[in-house]
């Protein structure tokens, strides 16, 4: 058969192919001739014809039948023959077929070939798809070439001792003793990658942080080559846009940071090299600007002295007004991860960030609205909130969800006053109503709850708002809401804030009736508005017979959820009227349910499952004891009685049990299915600031206040407080909630607590925030404990805290007893 | 670490293609074109770094991007990266390709995949920074070459004449000289007698 055609004339072939059926045909055809050269077994045209398929592959064609191609042409002497075969190898191998394994033999002994770009090109291979089988086979061989004095060779190893480390990380003490030599190189090349692996092996083990920090001095062997960096003159090698090697400079510095992360002594030895990096560094291009980035994130990592940490802030700030946007990027990146820490030092520059909320560059808005919304405190919340409602009229919808979340958490705990908090709400929800969050409604609706003298006012707002406008569903459920529980008051015309308007009890009516009507309400919106519309039976007097022939008009309505809420209705005007007006009475004043997404309570000892338990029914007795049983068994006690689960009550509030049934629009947020996973999942996700809000708050109505909170336990930079509440109705129950905070430098996450108390108790757990707890005190877990104390003995528990920190699993457990007195009495 | 470097044109079709973590082959395409699809939207005047598609790893990892010509160089990493580092990478890549190829252009891209492949294996290596000095890099590559040439045997013949040419010390050096059918055309040399 002919000669396969060269890679050039495939290339130019494919190239002249004016649509994408005329180029598969041409590959199709090209792919048969391939594999029937293939089938020959010629070696001349082999590499000729891999080279074809992998630009074939490149385009997105199968290339499959070619991988055993590759393995004969690595198998084979020629050095363009295993040049291909590697190259193919690397782009259509990878570890999970099972030919690769094939490859182990062959790469064992090119790494021991005479030509060291043979060597080069196996180790290449290994270290970019060496398997674990593979890299354990030939840790030994890539350990030996790591001692070579071949710089390069010595480079190309110790990446691949990486990649090794990577997979199969029990190898990485076979590679310390090479360790030892590298930094002494003059090789920039050897030098980088001996950095990358010392990098990888202090992040991978905590016990090699120690080791390094030391027995082996690193940090001054570091200092060092830093310094002959910065201070030898113009090196033409190694010089880019005139600073020398910034790349080295980069990886020197970082890790510099691991090693002096809370470690004060070597801290203190590299205080000095980075303020003159700081200083001396030249800003004007962008390498400059990538060294001062490290160097920031340097500082403010370590214990720095205050000094030099006031110097990195000011240098952010300088980059937050350079004209380069990646600079200014980079700074509100790092800004970020600083604000926690050095709070007030980032507030300087607060003009800064608001003003980059108004750049056209969607990544650098976003970076500054995240920052906003941290560095809102209760000094600046007019100023801010006022920026941030602008923001939000004027971004792009991918942001207002976003934003509209932080602006209520940021209302909700610095509101200087309750109309401005009411009005703040009122100007998102008609701004940007349709992007907030499913969640919301219920948080607003409680907030509107609680400021009583606000209630006029309130809905008169509320109602102006829809009257024009009833496209957007939570704006539209809030109102509803309001009207239903308020419309006396907009009727009666009370209002002292603002001018009251004349609305009569039919127009009201009328607003209702079309928000019910109206092909835009979902029916979320519509089961709000029908209950509203019942509820205001008892609150107006002349149109009690226009609600009941709305109520029975909805009782046949295709809509099961408003046919089965419009019967019932129905059902109360007919049978039960006596009843209505209790029932229909004016909701209590609501505290604050601990908010987990859903508001259903799940049991679940500790552990969170949010997205299966919103679409299932919650679980009738109690649960397995197996988890009780691992409780019981360490802590071995005869009279610990293990956490029993109850089977949940929709809510724990002492309303009355049918009122729940029939109002229950607060509590299943309607639609669980429509947006389950959202609901929950991102408050995990989400930066910590925003998870502060969703502390839990006192469950009861009627508590006792005045029991002191107590540090249930604080060891290894875990704190945990428990706060009580007693109820005045039921003294023998006691609710704990507890908050699980952490000061360490890293987050500690699959955070499981769990609780056991004497015999004469009964406890339940309820579902926790989240299961991260984030570093640096940047937000906490809370959870609630309900105890049942009838005997009113003295209260104790141990508890057990699960978690993974600094990569690994830790466990703990205590015993409490410093339980004040009036927790249990 | 360093997922993936990608280069593709305009118009979206790939001219190079490399992941550092194992990806089927359809997941490869589409993270071409998701790629593809995020970076074109981009201005001209905004930053270079995006968060990364939902198939490559979602907000973990960025794509930091150039845009020469009619070329997009897409390195998409992780947070364990400088970003400005890697912009400054991709400067020095580019610089290298130009010295390797004089003047590099798409076309050479297109046509000489396999050598580009070469450059970045000296550069990046299992998604990690092995070499940033250009000359370092460019010598490296140009033993390896020379090493392929010696190899090639009789078939090499002609190219071994077109470069002894080429390298000759003539008033006028030969450019275009196809080896595909062996007709050198060299200019008039009058004083070659």
């Amino acid at each position: 058969m002919p000669a396969p055609i060269r890679l050039r004339e495939l290339i130019r072939t494919i190239r002249t192919a004016r649509t994408q059926a005329e180029e598969r045909e041409m590959i199709q055809k090209e792919c048969a001739a391939i594999r029937s050269s293939f089938r020959e077994e010629d070696n001349t045209y082999r590499c000729r014809n891999v080279a074809k398929l992998l630009y074939m592959h490149m385009l997105g064609y199968p290339a499959h039948f070619g991988q055993l191609e590759c393995l004969k042409l690595i198998a084979s002497q020629k050095f363009t023959d295993k040049r291909i075969g590697y190259l193919g190898a690397m782009l259509l191998l990878d570890e999970r077929q099972d030919v690769h394994l094939l490859m182990t033999n062959c790469i064992k002994n090119d790494l021991n070939h005479s030509t060291q770009y043979v060597q080069g090109l196996a180790l290449c291979t290994l270290g970019c798809m060496g398997s674990s089988e593979m890299c354990r086979d030939l840790a030994g061989e890539v350990e030996k070439l790591l001692k070579t004095s071949n710089s390069y060779l010595r480079k190309k190893a110790a990446l691949c001792a990486v990649h090794v480390i990577r997979k199969v990380p029990e190898l990485m003490e076979m590679f310390l003793p090479a360790t030892k030599n590298l930094l002494n190189e003059k090789n920039h090349g050897v030098l980088h990658t001996s950095v990358v692996l010392l990098t990888e092996m202090c992040e991978r083990s905590p016990d090699m942080l120690a080791h390094f920090r030391k027995n082996e001095k690193l940090v001054p062997q570091l200092v060092r080559i830093l310094k002959n960096l910065i201070m030898s003159g113009y090196s033409p090698e190694h010089d880019v846009s005139g600073i020398s090697d910034p790349f080295l400079q980069v990886r020197i510095l970082r890790l510099l940071r691991i090693l002096g992360r809370n470690d004060d002594d070597s801290s203190e030895a590299m205080n000095d090299i980075l303020a003159q990096v700081a200083t001396n560094t030249e800003t004007s291009k962008n390498v400059g600007n990538a060294i001062l980035y490290e160097t920031v994130l340097t500082i403010m990592d370590i214990k720095s002295e205050s000094g030099l940490r006031v110097l990195a802030i000011n240098i952010l700030g300088r980059f937050l007004l350079n004209n380069d946007k990646n600079i200014r990027y980079v700074a509100l990146t790092s800004l970020l991860k600083t604000v926690q820490t050095d709070h007030n030092a980032v507030q300087r520059h607060r003009s800064t960030i608001v003003d980059c909320l108004k750049d056209l560059d969607v990544s650098i808005k976003r970076r500054a609205m995240e920052l906003s919304f941290a560095l809102v405190n209760g000094n600046n919340i007019r100023g801010m909130m006022k920026e941030l409602l602008y923001f939000l009229d004027s971004c792009e919808p991918e942001f207002k969800a976003d934003c509209a979340s932080g602006i209520f958490l940021a209302a909700e705990k610095y509101a200087p006053s309750k109309r401005w908090h009411i009005d703040t709400i009122m100007r998102v929800l008609t701004t940007a109503g349709s992007y907030v969050r499913d969640d919301a409604v219920p948080n607003l609706i409680q907030l509107i709850t609680n400021s009583v003298e606000m209630h006029a006012y309130t809905v008169q707002r509320l109602y102006k708002a829809i009257l024009g406008d009833y496209s957007q569903q939570p704006l539209v459920q809030v109102a509803a809401w309001c009207i239903g529980e308020y419309g006396d008051l907009l009727v009666s015309g009370q209002c002292e804030e603002e001018e009251p308007i004349q609305v009569t009890e039919d127009e009201v009516l009328d607003i209702l009736e079309s928000v019910l009507i109206s092909n835009m309400s979902t029916s979320v919106t519509r089961g709000y508005a029908l209950t509203a519309i019942m509820k205001l039976s008892t609150r107006f007097t002349c149109t009690v017979n226009r609600i009941k022939k709305v109520v029975s008009i909805y009782g046949s309505s295709i809509d099961v959820e408003l046919q089965q809420r419009a019967v019932e209705y129905n059902a109360l005007f007919k049978k039960y009227d006596h009843m209505r007006s209790a029932l229909l009475e004016r909701m209590p004043v609501m505290e604050k349910v601990t908010t987990n997404g859903p508001t259903e309570i799940v049991q679940t000892n500790g552990e969170t499952e949010p997205a299966p338990l919103e679409t299932k029914p919650p679980p009738s007795g109690p649960q397995p004891t197996s988890q009780a049983n691992d409780l019981l068994d360490l802590l071995g006690g005869n009279d610990i009685t293990p956490v029993i689960p109850t089977a949940p009550t929709s809510k724990p509030a002492s309303a009355g049990g049918e009122l729940l049934d029939l109002l229950g629009d607060i509590n299943l947020t309607g639609a669980p299915a429509a947006a389950p996973a959202p609901a929950s999942v991102p408050q995990v996700a989400q930066p910590p600031f925003l998870l502060d809000g969703l502390s839990s708050q006192p469950l009861f109505n009627d508590i006792t206040t005045g029991i002191p909170s107590i540090t249930a336990y604080s060891k290894n930079g875990l704190k945990i407080e428990f706060t009580f509440e007693r109820s005045n109705t039921n003294p023998s129950v006691t609710v704990i909630t507890i908050q699980a905070s952490n000061s360490t430098e890293l987050d500690m996450t699959d955070f499981v607590f769990q609780a056991a108390v004497p015999k004469t108790f009964q406890l339940q757990l309820l579902s926790p925030s989240s299961s991260v707890v984030p570093a640096f005190n940047t937000g906490t877990i809370t959870q609630v404990i309900k105890v049942l104390n009838p005997q009113k003995q003295q209260l104790r528990m141990r508890i057990k805290l699960t978690y993974n920190h600094k990569g690994s699993a830790m466990q703990d457990l205590a015993e409490v007893n410093n339980f004040p007195p009036q927790s249990w009495q | 670490m360093i997922k993936a470097i990608l280069i593709f044109n305009n118009h979206g079709k790939p001219r190079l293609s490399k992941f550092y973590q194992p990806y089927s082959e359809d997941t490869q395409q589409q993270i071409i074109r998701e790629t593809f699809h995020l970076v074109s939207k981009r201005d001209e005047n905004v930053c270079n770094f995006l968060e990364g598609g939902l198939l490559i790893g979602g907000s973990d990892n960025k794509l930091i991007y150039r845009h020469y010509a009619t070329l997009y160089f897409v390195f998409c990493v992780d947070s364990s990266e400088s970003e400005l580092g890697i912009l400054d990478l991709i400067q020095v890549f580019v610089e290298t390709l130009d010295k390797c190829f004089e003047n590099v252009c798409e076309l050479d891209l297109i046509f000489h995949v396999d050598k580009v492949h070469n450059i970045l294996a000296e550069m990046v290596m299992g998604g990690m920074v092995l070499e940033t000095n250009m000359n370092e890099i460019v010598t490296q590559i140009d033993a390896q070459n020379k090493l392929e040439k010696s190899e090639a045997g009789l078939a090499g013949a002609p190219a071994r004449a077109v470069s002894a040419v080429k390298s000759m010390n003539l008033p006028e050096i030969p450019r275009n000289i196809n080896i595909g059918d062996i007709s050198i055309k060299v200019p008039n040399l009058p004083s070659f007698k």
